[in-house]
């Protein structure tokens, strides 16, 4: 009975306090919204550099050209012109940690057929290439080592030169392409992959046997790096302690000299990205931090602007006879009715944030149910503790100061 | 030490406002009685004490030493939660300053104190608060908010408020200070009415034409009380109310 008048009464003061009370839900929503829409986006982005980097395949090694230490600076790939594919192949014989291994030559060109033209990145390695960067055929065939013996013309093509060059949901398999006005026979199709973690589209590829592209492309011996899949997990140290070895003897290089190449594992790579995305994430729960902390300090300037008022509202209560109790509870309800509307408003408000932006923007997001709760918890404290806090000070005073209080 | 027809009975009743380094002794030793049906008029210049003695009696404020017996209640005994009930109960304060919620309409504003009587429900409560309005002639007015209402008007809601839980005595500081006569004259009129049924009730004013329509004056100076008379030629506002030049008319038709 005195609660359902208590509740009547807080539900009678919320509504004679419009403005207040939206100003309040405001700062809730501002801050419930913009934390779980940053954090989402900081997720998904996590997730998403997770995903693409073990999609190349956990057991993958990476060899560049060019020391990480040379001058200090780590020049691009391919600034460097140290490995050959004579280095591949020693590598593919004597270290037997490795159990693919394949050169890599990369020329970006223009590709042309019948009247459509097309610009993109055009891959040569050995067959071992698409099974060492998961890849997969979805229809027509791998190249074969006959292919890379005889520098054959023929190349395997990604969705996206496809849908460019042939139109949509047309099967490429079987037609002839120019690269570089060398005619190429299509003779696989590679399975979509989507964009990687910079919104690169890996589906824009040609990949062509190597000797193809080294010969009929390119000049020179060199290649931009090597690929190679150690034998498990586990042997991904020994593994690069061995191509360090066997390179640096096949390379001829002294006691003091620095290596002039670089081995990464797969596990180094998703490091590098996992500390990139962790920066991501701190800047973005930051950004979402100070929104917070904005909504708060809106709610409490709201809530200290009408002190005053409430002061002598709460004096009146107390002169007609309400209990300090009576008052607190009141100020509790319409405080924790504010922040729980407002805190919902806002996970909705963040939802829907979320979604424009994974929308509009193609940028994965992910929300998670912590950051929800976390936004949700800290804007109903704050709600709450403001709209309480002088309330409690307010029925702590005799009636007659609450009345004149100024 | 209270006698049965003592509604109120305080003895060297005492307030010091501690300013900074020097006191300010609003009321000092003051010693008086009030009879149940009493109607008294609390006058004295300004700054004499009287809203004050008027806050302490109406348990708004307490005194800084002395006794204070309420209906036989030792109220300086009281903890806050009793005194509030004691206000809810007993007690209807009216201000000068109306003291009622904004954006709140008449209605609700007289539901307040039965709000706080966790007793009544619903029905009653609003039965009770529309029928104080009737009785202070604001039955066509239940639903204006305080915006909409004339300074008399607004007076009336607070009476209608502070009648609306059968209080024992009303006390009044000076209820027509913001009126002008026509309207003080008509607050008079509810108030002898309200005391020919029985309220006690006890108003500061500074306007000796109003105290006239008291039973009673106390005069106040200093913080003491100097004198404490029967009104000789005292005025009834059902009388009075028709003399005045009727130059302002309510609007009670619709
Ligand atoms: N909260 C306070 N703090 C300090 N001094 C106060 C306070 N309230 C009242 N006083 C002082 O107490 C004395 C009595 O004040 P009180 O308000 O009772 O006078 P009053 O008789 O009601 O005057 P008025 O007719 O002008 O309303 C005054 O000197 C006043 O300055
Ligand atoms: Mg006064």
């Amino acid at each position: 009975m005195k609660l359902l008048n208590l509740i009547k009464i807080a539900s009678r003061s919320l509504r004679k306090n419009k403005m207040r009370v939206f100003l309040t839900m405001l700062g809730i929503i501002i801050g419930v919204a913009s934390v779980i829409s940053m954090l989402a986006i900081g997720e998904g982005s996590r997730q998403n550099i997770e995903a693409s980097v073990s999609s190349l395949g956990t057991n993958t090694v990476m060899i560049y050209p060019g020391s990480v230490n040379q001058g200090g600076v780590r020049m691009g790939a391919g600034s460097y012109s140290t490995l050959t594919q004579k280095d591949a192949d020693v590598l593919a014989t004597r270290c037997e940690y490795l159990t693919e291994v394949s050169p890599v030559v990369m020329r970006s060109s223009q590709v042309i057929a019948g009247s459509q033209n097309w610009h993109t990145m055009v891959v040569g390695g050995y067959n071992s290439y698409i099974s060492i960067r998961s890849l997969k055929i979805e229809s027509g065939n791998l190249f074969s080592s006959g292919d890379q013996r005889n520098a054959a013309k023929v190349c395997v093509i990604g969705q996206t030169v496809s849908t460019n060059l042939f139109g949509e949901g047309t099967d490429p398999v079987g037609q002839f392409i120019r690269i570089n006005s060398i005619p190429f026979r299509v003779i696989g199709l590679l399975e979509k992959k989507g964009q990687n973690t910079f919104g690169q589209d890996q589906d824009d590829i040609i990949i062509a046997p190597f000797s193809t592209v080294q010969k009929r492309m390119l000049s020179g011996m060199y290649v931009n790096n090597i690929l190679a899949s150690s034998r498990s997990e586990g042997d991904m140290e020994n593994a690069k302690e061995q191509v360090t070895e066997i390179l640096r003897l096949q390379h001829k290089l002294g006691q003091e000299d620095e290596d002039d190449f670089t081995v990464r594992s797969q596990a180094d790579i998703a490091n590098v990205f996992g500390s990139i995305s962790k920066v991501l994430t701190i800047l973005l729960a930051s950004i979402a931090s100070i929104s917070l902390l904005v909504g708060g300090i809106g709610i409490m300037n709201i809530m200290l602007v009408s002190v005053t008022e409430r002061t002598r509202e709460i004096g009146i209560r107390m002169a007609v006879g309400a209990k300090s109790r009576d008052v607190l509870f009141q100020f509790m309800i319409e405080s924790v009715f504010i922040s729980f509307i407002g805190g919902l408003i806002g996970i909705l408000f963040g939802i829907l944030v979320s979604q424009l932006v994974a929308r509009f923007g193609g940028w994965p997001v992910v929300i998670t149910a912590s950051s929800v709760l976390l936004s949700f918890a800290f804007s109903a404290i704050v709600g709450i503790f403001f709209g309480w806090y002088p309330a409690r000070k307010a029925a702590g005073l005799n009636p007659i100061d609450a009345l004149r209080y100024e | 030490m209270t006698t049965t027809n003592n509604l109120i009975s305080v003895k060297n009743l005492s307030k010091v406002y501690e300013m900074g380094d020097f006191e300010v002794h609003a009321l000092r030793d003051v010693t008086l009685e009030i009879q149940k049906g009493s109607f008294v008029a609390v006058m004295g210049p300004s700054g004499s004490g009287k809203s004050t003695f008027m806050n302490i009696l109406g348990c708004l404020d307490n005194p800084t030493s002395g006794e204070y017996y309420l209906d036989g209640i030792d109220v300086l005994k009281l903890d806050k939660n009793e005194l509030a009930t004691l206000r809810n109960n007993k007690i209807g304060f009216i201000f000068q300053s109306f003291n009622i919620l904004p954006r709140t309409s008449a209605l609700e504003n007289v539901e307040l104190p039965l709000l706080y009587n966790g007793k009544i429900n619903a029905k009653e409560r609003t039965e009770r608060a529309s029928e104080a309005l009737r009785s202070v002639g604001l039955a066509d007015r239940l639903h204006y908010l305080p915006s909409q209402l004339s300074g008399g008007q607004q007076q009336r809601v607070a009476i209608a408020r502070a009648l609306v839980n059968n209080p024992l005595i009303i006390m009044a500081d000076e209820p027509t200070g913001n009126l002008d006569t026509h309207a003080s004259y008509e607050i008079m009129d509810i108030f002898q009415q309200l005391n020919g049924k029985g309220i006690t009730i006890l108003m500061v004013t500074h306007e000796p034409d109003i105290a006239d329509f008291a039973l009673s004056n106390i005069l106040f100076r200093d913080g003491q009380i100097i004198s404490n008379e029967t009104v000789q030629n005292r005025k009834l506002a059902k009388e009075e109310l028709p003399k005045l030049p009727s130059i302002k008319m309510e609007v009670t038709a619709k």
